[in-house]
């Protein structure tokens, strides 16, 4: 479905990306790990079309969109959830999902209302706070509403910048589990994380990111043994 | 109950709009008598509809463009050409003559403004193409120096037969009443409201929000920060046209940078992101300005004479005013709220308790002072 081939991006005469791929299958959870600064969050710029790529190539459904504007990209049913969860503190829950439908018009207006609905099912307690600013929600509900928003697009595959950033362990959980549900949906979905015990037990497949390198591959449950990923990253 | 609140409204509002119409009907009714007070409220119309389509680009899409006057010249300039009587140009344009392209093209006044509208959306549509790459101070700039070029081009002996350069624009028709002016801004204001409530109004509420949101979302950011920028300097143009109409007479110099920042100061005053808070801001202004001109003549009083009480003292006095107001409402009148008749009613309730609470604190600051 995704496929990442030699991929190389630098910031001026800094390179946040070395020569890295991977591939995405089609219902999966692939998750890139890897400390600060590893190159995590270029990847997925690199991606949807948000940062400049110096070589490489990025064929998604089978077309090459290493060179897409996002608003291409997202068209062809990509959906890209930043850092940060980056939602609209000044729109309403409701309005921060209709907007989140706007970069897709291929979508009705009834189908636009039934995704809203399929938000609401998934995240009950958006329908809660329907009119409230999404600047007045908790961390993890607007966490909830930044996923809610790029699922409005109708999306094939969801690509999650590290939904678990900053969160309480306890709301860190429901985002997994969400997460998992997503996935039952019949999306794909692309998983960067920091928190690689979480990502790596509901991941199909894993990589390891190190200074702009994969340095590591294999099945998310095999990686979670693995001693150098516990040495590096699960502080045993 | 939901219903019986809407209906309450709806009667309201048709009260306050019998109201509004009663009163321009009656200075309409004499207008010798009343000449004063209906250009001020002409006034005040036409520069809502300036505010409002600013308030589109710097509160509602985040692009704070200082552009307006050169846009407003635009405008106004073609309103100007193409509707002053066939018969008169030749006394307008006595110094280098007229054009023989425009010298017989004459437009009935609505088509006149939106062509000044068309004219420009489409000088915004080029400008924006380079301009929109900027962002923040780096945006106002470009866009004010835009505005000066379209002033000096105006005012350019080479283009002389065709914008009269520095001899201006006379024997401009005027509006036929003050329900036109109203009416026409009325319209104007509408339309961008519908559109503000749209779909491209949540675009660009998102593109104000956050960039890279909109842009991880799959909004064209350079394509709709355009669209905003366009259509913002259609009515823009379309209150410049307003303006000649309004003016009768104009040149290179009413366009000055001077006229943006009053239109940034409406704004402002009326809260960034609120329609409401614009037109408020532009009959507050617009009026304010003109109630306070009895500062500008000089007052003696039992034959003393007060030194202060001379030309230009009224706008020490309405600056005043203005940092007393931006001091007790930070983010303007209205934030970024919109007037809404339940509002206004939790306002007039709230008077009391508020009331209240401050002889409570000056009892309790007497209480402390004695002890």
């Amino acid at each position: 479905m995704l496929n990442v081939e030699h991929l190389s991006v630098n910031y001026g005469y800094i390179t946040a990306l070395t020569d890295i791929s991977f591939h995405v299958e089609e219902g999966e959870i692939i998750t890139l790990i890897g400390s600060n600064g590893a190159g995590k969050t270029t990847t997925l710029g690199a991606i949807s079309g948000l940062v400049p790529k110096v070589s490489g190539k990025i064929t998604f459904k089978g077309h090459d969109i290493t060179k897409m504007p996002p608003d291409k990209v997202v068209k062809m049913g990509m959906c890209h959830v930043p850092e940060g969860r980056k939602i609209f503190p000044a729109l309403t829950v409701y309005e921060n999902l209709i907007a989140g439908s706007l970069g897709n018009p291929k979508l009705t207006k009834a189908r636009i209302n039934e995704l809203v609905e399929e938000q609401y099912t998934l995240f009950p307690r958006l329908k809660e706070r329907i009119g409230q600013a999404g600047g007045s929600l908790s961390g993890g509900e607007q966490q909830m509403l930044a996923i809610s928003r790029g699922l409005m697009m109708d999306p094939d595959i969801v690509m999650l910048d590290e939904p678990s950033l900053g969160l309480a362990p306890i709301i860190v959980e429901d985002i997994f589990e969400l997460i998992l549900k997503i996935r039952d949906m019949g999306k794909t979905i692309l998983l960067i994380e920091q928190n690689a015990s979480m990502a790596l037990s509901i991941a199909d497949r894993g990589y390891v990111l190190e200074t702009g390198k994969i340095i590591m591959e294999g099945k998310g449950k095999e990686l979670l043994v693995d001693p150098r990923v516990k040495a590096a990253y699960l502080g045993a | 109950m939901k219903n019986m609140t809407k209906n309450k409204n709806k009667v309201y509002t048709i009260i306050a709009l019998a109201v509004l119409i009663g009163i321009l009907a009656f200075l309409q009714s004499d207008t010798a008598e009343y000449s004063y007070q209906i250009s001020i409220l002409e006034r005040s119309a036409i520069y809502a509809v300036v505010a409002v389509s600013m308030n589109l680009l710097t509160g509602f899409t985040g692009l704070f463009s200082l552009g307006q006057a050169g846009f407003m010249a635009i405008g106004a300039y073609v309103v100007a050409i193409f509707t002053i009587p066939v018969g008169s140009r030749a006394s307008v344009y006595y110094v280098s003559g007229i054009s023989p392209v425009i010298a017989n093209v004459a437009l009935p006044i609505p088509v006149a403004l939106l062509l000044g509208g068309l004219a420009a959306a489409v000088l915004a549509a080029l400008i924006g193409i380079p301009v929109l790459r900027l962002k923040s101070d780096y945006l106002a700039i470009a866009t004010l120096g835009f505005s000066e070029i379209i002033r000096a081009f105006i005012a350019a002996p080479m283009f002389d037969t065709v914008t009269n350069g520095s001899y201006g624009l006379k024997s401009i028709p005027g509006f036929p009443n003050i329900f036109a002016v109203f009416g026409l801004a009325a319209l104007c204001i509408a339309l961008m409201v519908l559109l503000i409530n749209s779909s491209y109004g949540r675009v660009f509420k998102a593109i104000r929000e956050d960039e890279i949101a909109a842009q991880s979302m799959g909004l064209n950011l350079f394509r709709y920060k355009e669209l905003s920028f366009v259509i913002s300097s259609f009515f823009t143009g379309v209150g410049g046209g307003m303006l000649a109409m309004f003016m009768r007479s104009i040149d290179s110099k009413t366009f000055q940078v001077a006229l943006t920042y009053d239109l940034l100061l409406i704004v402002v005053l009326g809260g960034i992101g609120s329609v409401t808070g614009s037109v408020l801001g532009a009959f507050l202004v617009t009026s304010g300005r003109e109630l306070l001109r009895f500062f500008d003549d000089p007052l003696t009083i039992a034959g003393v004479h007060i030194p202060l009480f001379r030309s230009g003292f009224r706008m020490v006095i309405f600056s005043i005013l203005l940092m007393v107001v931006v001091l007790f409402y930070r983010r303007g009148i209205m934030g970024n709220n919109e007037f809404s008749w339940d509002g206004l009613s939790r306002l007039i309730r709230g008077i009391p308790d508020r009331l209240k609470k401050g002889r409570g604190k000056k009892a309790a600051s007497k209480k402390g002072g004695a002890k």
